[in-house]
């Protein structure tokens, strides 16, 4: 159905394959990208990605230039307000790493989303595909970290459409940045590693909402981070074999998540080669602390 | 100048259960302000289509904008396919939804439930700006915090260390399903003050809909 297909109708929010075109594909996925773009213009039945207005924030902040008083709350969502305030329930906290090594980069992020001082959710996927070959993590508000990696899926698969070739890690990074450097100051919260493999081999960058954008080798983001810093840091070298890998990268995370109430969950651990992105396992934060130890669960 | 305050929180509690075939949707019916009653009848779900049907709990002004807005996208939808949108459409409709409304949101806990092509039970929550969760069984308002470890416990039978997803297993009948969220809402209807009066039941099945009423606590 042409609603389901251009809003990504499919629960698990996976991105279709994302096969650089060849020339004979070219034509078919051409045709269906001008659906999809027409369809996204078509106004009323606007049913894309439409970038939320800064209209009403903007009539708040000219309320307040007009009116100045407590209004500021609502502005910035203090988490203090005695009165209702949706900002209060949006989704938090989060540990999520990333590194690159001699095989790719790893991704590893915990699954736990909280609201104030309340779990929502103990099984959040905070790795969101962009495409074959990149993938996004997400810390800070989960509404605004969903919505504007699914801008980006959406731009990185025009940017193929067009160009014939696949984004790199650095254009697709950029991209968001400068997205979201259109919303500076408006109270979007991301902290977001944009990590891939592209022509010039594997690549990592750290953007945030504020516009920040930075590369690097070796990154953790979130409540849990510094916990995770430690393990990492540590023991981070470039020639880590693969299974090295994924065993400092889960083991960063389930530290932090034993350490930060916020985070926790399982540890979910990706692996991007030169062929694109493999999951490698999803597992129990309690089961790698306790189990895997010998530890009683009781201590 | 008067303080700017467009919310309000009108309590109550809505809750969902996707089974292999059926799906169960709940609301209690009571309507607060404060330390006010507003309302002892106005159930907080929707029915979008045969087979999809919203349910939230927050800022009725809100959830009523809410609703209106994804009936008129049901209703073009319809002239413009000639068939309802599914509710896994429907469901990935309402995150841009939520989301355009990002630095004005609505003040909302909604759940959307349905079946989809297949006639199998499908849950999604989601937060006040769209982000979207698909469990088998939720529960969103002001008794989710009394409640949730309860389902937890009967349904998800998250007891202990395990790597096993919350999930409804498939012996999870309607009946037993029926039994558990009534049971959920006369115990939060004990200890809530903003849950009670009544709870509607609505059960979609590839047979249709049944929609039953049992009363709650109305103190």
């Amino acid at each position: 159905m042409a609603l389901s297909n251009i809003c990504g109708a499919d629960p698990a929010w996976e991105c279709g394959s994302f096969e650089a075109p060849t020339p004979e594909l070219f034509g078919v996925d051409y045709i269906q990208g001008k659906t999809a773009i027409s369809a996204l213009n078509c106004g009323e039945y606007n049913v894309g990605l439409s970038l939320p207005t800064l209209d009403a924030h903007q009539k708040i902040v000219q309320s307040l230039l007009e009116a100045p008083s407590t209004d500021l709350q609502l502005q910035q969502g203090a988490e203090h307000t005695k009165t209702a305030n949706p900002r209060n329930l949006f989704l938090h906290g989060t540990t999520t790493l990333s590194f690159k090594f001699q095989g790719g980069v790893m991704v590893a992020v915990d699954s736990r989303a909280s609201s104030g001082q309340q779990i929502s959710s103990q099984t959040v996927n905070k790795v969101i595909p962009i495409s074959k070959y990149l993938l996004g993590t997400m810390a800070g508000g989960a509404a605004d970290c969903t919505y504007w990696m699914r801008v980006l899926n959406r731009q990185c698969r025009m940017y193929e459409l067009r160009n014939r070739e696949r984004i790199t890690v650095s254009a697709a990074s950029k991209l968001l940045s400068n997205m979201l450097y259109g919303y500076k100051g408006s109270g979007i919260s991301i902290g977001s590693m944009i990590a891939g493999y592209d022509k010039r081999g594997p690549g990592l960058y750290v953007i945030d909402n504020d516009g920040m954008r930075v590369a690097g080798n070796c990154f953790s983001i979130g409540s849990g981070s510094p916990y995770a810093f430690g393990v990492l840091d540590t023991e981070y070298r470039w020639d880590l074999t693969d299974k090295e890998a994924y065993e400092l990268a889960r083991r960063a995370i389930y530290h932090a998540t034993m350490r930060d109430p916020y985070s926790g969950g399982n540890v979910s651990v990706y692996h991007i080669k030169e062929t694109g992105w493999v999951k490698i396992e999803t597992q129990d934060v309690s089961d790698l602390f306790y189990k895997d130890r010998g530890i009683p669960v009781t201590a | 100048m008067g303080h700017f305050d467009p919310y309000d929180d009108n309590g109550g509690t809505v809750a969902a259960i996707a089974g292999q075939d059926y799906v169960l949707i709940a609301s209690d019916s009571r309507l607060s302000t404060g330390s006010t009653i507003l309302s002892r009848f106005t159930p907080k779900i929707y029915p979008l289509s045969k087979v999809t049907v919203f349910a939230c709990a927050g800022f009725h002004g809100d959830v009523l904008t809410l609703v209106k807005q994804l009936e008129i996208r049901m209703k073009l939808y319809v002239h413009e396919h000639g068939e309802e949108m599914s509710t896994k459409a429907m469901m990935a409709l309402l995150l841009p939804t939520l989301y355009g409304r990002r630095f004005f949101p609505y003040y909302v806990r909604p759940i959307v439930a349905g079946l989809d092509r297949e006639g199998r039970g499908l849950v999604a929550s989601y937060d006040p700006i769209g982000t979207p969760e698909f469990f088998d069984y939720v529960i969103q308002g002001s008794a989710e915090n009394l409640v949730h470890p309860f389902l937890n416990n009967q349904i998800g039978a998250k007891k202990t260390l395990s790597d096993v997803p919350i999930q409804a297993p498939p012996e999870l009948t309607l009946e037993k399903a029926v039994k558990l969220l009534k049971d959920s809402f006369l115990a939060a209807a004990e200890r809530d003050v903003y849950t009670g009066d009544t709870v509607t039941l609505m059960a979609i099945t590839a047979k249709g809909t049944e929609t039953t009423e049992y009363q709650l606590r109305r103190d």
